[in-house]
């Protein structure tokens, strides 16, 4: 027990309050590999930025006289079946990819956190009303609903990764509002009632940033997750069209011609999979510096 | 010849933060047919000396370093883990702590009871059975046999202890250890639990070692004391001799903890009440069917400005729902609070704002009560924003001001509410009660989850702030010594109702109601007293 007063010279070398983002800040910045997926992502998305600076090719050059060919000094990775630069095709890919990685996977974040906290924080029927409503979403066939969505209000880059994170949004808002619920049994919420604080304030300060952990390792899972949905939207020709390209559709590409151009499936592959590392590099970081709990120093 | 003979045990913790000498040559021996305490407060490595008998520490990251622990011949920090498997149950078993988690709740009580038997002794199913009927109405269960066949939720938490105790029991151990067995109960069911122990303990001749925080609860059973400190086993003697010519400091210092003596009463005012609640009931539940409970029925009473107003009763008695009402976090079904010129019976969150400000609440547990992601510094500062006490530019002194009233470094500002003991804790969540400078505090059993000593710490700086800020309280607790310790008047609360009130001297010489002075003989530590009171008066 302390019970040493320290003299007022303290005072003036005061610490101005430190949010628990720039807390977390520091800590991250201590763990080697968030940094390096931090890093990592920032590579990629600077590149994926100035695609047309770097590469010497368009995306959608051809040059049908190379057809398929395998990595040389001109193609570092190679050719597609109609000889476009692999290399090109996979930066320009980039561009679609993780926007819609990290556009869907916001609106899920906005939304679903939003939403979950809300629902478990006021509880009873607001939150049965607002639960019910989650559930039939959750009921209607996912493609239904996209589909419905593109004829209503055409085909549109944007408005897929609002439809994708339409739904990835629900899940989340589930997670949120079973932690929300334990938590509202807290003390520190009964105290934060009792200082006067309002619901709003109470759900900002106080019950949003202790779920954040089960929401970090969520949101990293949920990135990769549209990112094949999109994919696999696009296959179906309700994505993005050619010559426009993502990672999924040049992997679901790739997997066609497996046998006869490996590297058609490797690179794109590589390149989804690193990213996805460097994420949950950089969401375990996120976790564990968020979580004042996690050794200090 | 002792039952147990531990000499030198020495185990060391090696953490990442380094070495913790958890355990510092602790030698004691248990006999047949004593009760043995060991004493120290949380962190002393009373605990994990027990629990290495048992080899239930972890390790790593724990080691045992050194020392001999002989029980029937055997060394038990040397066992194998199969033979460790026999010597627990059948020669030594252990009583946890908190009968609501120790029990698994999905599987009947008889089930969990028979489990022993089957594994250690080859007995048949009904044999089992039948032998454990037996020990549970031993442990003083009524309607064992139909018992058996409940769920560990059927069963209150001192019944569950009792379980717990059966179950200890039933494979007649020749040592049982008891770590906190009481702590999470009633006082009046603590009574009850520390009778039982040492009815069992003497009528099979077996030994009993105690852990506790507090010296008052081993007080009437404990035939011998050790204290430990900081690993080191400080003082070891007879009771008596701890009582009356104890010679450590610490031991000292935990003698004083125990809260003794009465505040004189507060004049009385002429003001009006600060608080007044009449015929105020909170029912919860479905009204009319028998899901329906008053949690507090038809309740009236005032607070005079400047009192410290106790109020007891056992767990379940309403006491903290009548408190939390006042404040309006639990809506009241009828009745009417006013605070001074305010009726708050039905203001909303808007109205009762400004009120806040001037009544605020101390909670029970402080590791719950504080958030867990925010430093000192944001949660003191907190209320001060809020209410527009401070601003950015004098927000800093005054938190540091805060820290200052409550005993709290000025260093530790930045840190976050894991990095403190439980005691630091409770300073944290009074600096941020003080915060708004309210005139009324209610504060819900602040020390019950706290050790002995920190207890007096926080009890004497409740009162300090009290007469530095010329606050009002009230005080909820089920622990009358404490009660009795600060407050100027008691209320008594049974069932939702309240049963007696009056100054504490008028509770303590003369209650008027059975259950009042039944809570009055649960206090434990009765010889303790007596001895120190013996020893003030030579």
């Amino acid at each position: 027990m302390t019970d040493t007063t320290t003299p007022d010279n303290l005072l003036a070398a005061t610490p101005k309050g430190v949010s628990l983002w720039q807390d977390a800040w520091v800590r991250l910045r201590k763990n080697k590999l968030a940094m390096f997926g931090l890093g990592f992502l920032g590579f990629i998305i600077v590149i994926c930025i100035l695609a047309p600076w770097i590469t010497p090719y368009g995306y959608e050059d051809q040059d049908l006289r190379l057809g398929a060919s395998a990595p040389s000094a001109a193609h570092w990775l190679g050719t597609d079946t109609f000889g476009r630069d692999l290399l090109t095709r996979i930066i320009y890919g980039g561009r679609i990819s993780l926007a819609v990685g990290f556009i869907a996977t916001s609106v899920a974040l906005v939304v679903g956190v939003t939403y979950g906290a809300i629902a478990g924080y006021v509880g009873g029927r607001v939150d049965s009303v607002m639960m019910r409503l989650v559930d039939i979403i959750y009921a209607l066939p996912f493609m239904i609903f996209i589909i419905l969505l593109m004829v209503v209000f055409g085909r549109n880059l944007l408005l897929l990764f609002l439809a994708i994170g339409a739904v990835e949004w629900l899940t989340m808002a589930r997670i949120v509002r079973g932690q929300v619920q334990n938590l509202r049994q807290q003390e520190f919420i009964e105290a934060a009632i009792s200082l006067g604080l309002s619901p709003a304030a109470i759900i900002r300060k106080h019950v949003i940033p202790n779920v954040l952990g089960p929401v970090i390792v969520y949101t990293t899972l949920t990135i990769p997750n549209v990112m094949l949905l999109e994919a696999f939207l696009s296959f179906l020709g309700l994505g993005i069209q050619p010559p426009n390209s993502s990672w999924g559709l040049l992997i679901s590409y790739g997997v066609e011609s497996m046998e006869e151009y490996p590297w058609l499936l490797l690179f794109p592959g590589f390149a989804l999979t690193l990213t996805l590392f460097a994420l949950n590099f950089l969401g375990d970081g996120l976790r564990d510096a968020l979580d004042p709990k996690a050794s200090r120093d | 010849m002792a039952l147990l003979s531990v000499k030198d045990l020495t185990i060391h913790f090696h953490t990442r933060n380094g070495l913790v000498r958890a355990v510092d040559g602790v030698s004691f021996d248990v006999h047949a047919g004593e009760t043995y305490a060991i004493i120290g407060e949380s962190g002393s490595g009373k605990s994990v000396a027990c629990y290495s008998l048992l080899g239930l520490v972890p390790m790593p990251p724990g080691r045992v370093e050194a020392g001999t622990a002989m029980f029937a011949g055997k060394d038990l920090l040397r066992l194998s883990n199969s033979e460790m498997r026999k010597v627990r149950g059948k020669g030594i078993s252990i009583i946890f702590q908190d009968p609501m988690t120790s029990l698994n709740p999905f599987l009947k009580v008889g089930e969990q009871l028979i489990e022993p038997l089957l594994l250690h002794f080859d007995m048949k199913r009904e044999e089992a059975w039948e032998k454990a009927t037996a020990t549970l109405e031993e442990v003083g269960i009524n309607n064992a046999a139909q018992r058996m066949n409940a769920w560990p939720f059927e069963f209150s938490g001192g019944m569950r202890q009792r379980v717990m105790i059966a179950m200890a029991l039933i494979t007649e151990p020749e040592i049982i250890i008891a770590d906190e067995p009481t702590t999470a109960l009633d006082v009046t069911v603590q009574a009850q639990i520390l009778k039982l122990l040492k009815d069992l303990q003497v009528r099979r001749n077996i030994g009993v070692i105690f852990i506790s925080h507090d010296l008052s609860v081993v007080a009437d059973i404990a035939d011998n004391i050790a204290v430990m400190q900081n690993g080191k086993l400080v003082e070891q003697g007879s009771r008596d001799a701890i009582f009356t010519a104890a010679s450590h400091p610490y031991t000292k210092k935990l003698l004083a903890a125990v809260p003794v003596g009465e505040k004189q009463p507060a004049p009385a005012q002429d003001e009006p009440p600060i608080v007044s609640v009449d015929n105020l009931c909170v029912f919860f539940g479905e009204s009319g069917t028998d899901s329906e409970v008053k949690a507090v029925n038809n309740v009236s009473l005032q607070i005079e400005r400047g009192e410290i107003l106790g109020l007891v009763g056992e767990s379940g008695s309403g006491k903290s729902t009548l408190g939390r009402s006042i404040l309006r976090l639990v809506n009241p079904t009828s009745g009417s609070i006013r605070f001074k010129d305010h009726d708050v019976t039905h203001m909303n969150a808007r109205q009762l704002k400004p009120l806040r400000r001037q009544m605020q609440m101390i909670f029970q547990d402080p590791y719950a009560s504080l958030n867990p992601r925010m430093t000192v510094y944001d949660t003191l500062s907190e209320p001060l924003l809020l209410h527009g006490i401070c601003n950015r530019k004098n927000l800093d002194a005054e938190v540091f001001r805060l820290m200052d009233s409550v005993g709290l470094a000025r260093e530790s500002v930045l840190r976050y509410p894991h990095e403190f003991s439980g005691g630091q804790r409770q300073r944290i969540a009074i600096g941020r009660a003080i915060a708004t400078k309210p005139q009324f505090i209610i504060a819900d059993e602040p020390v019950s989850a706290l050790d002995v000593t920190i207890q007096a710490q926080i009890l004497d700086l409740l009162l300090e702030l009290v007469d530095r800020f010329d606050l009002t309280m009230l005080f909820v607790s089920h622990d009358l010594g404490v009660v009795r310790y600060l407050s100027d008047r008691i209320l008594v609360m049974r069932s939702g109702e309240l049963v007696e009130a009056g100054t504490a001297n008028e509770i303590f010489t003369a209650p008027k109601q059975d259950y009042t002075r039944a809570l009055l003989d649960a206090i434990p530590g009765k010889s303790l007293l007596a001895a120190r009171a013996a020893d003030s008066g030579s």
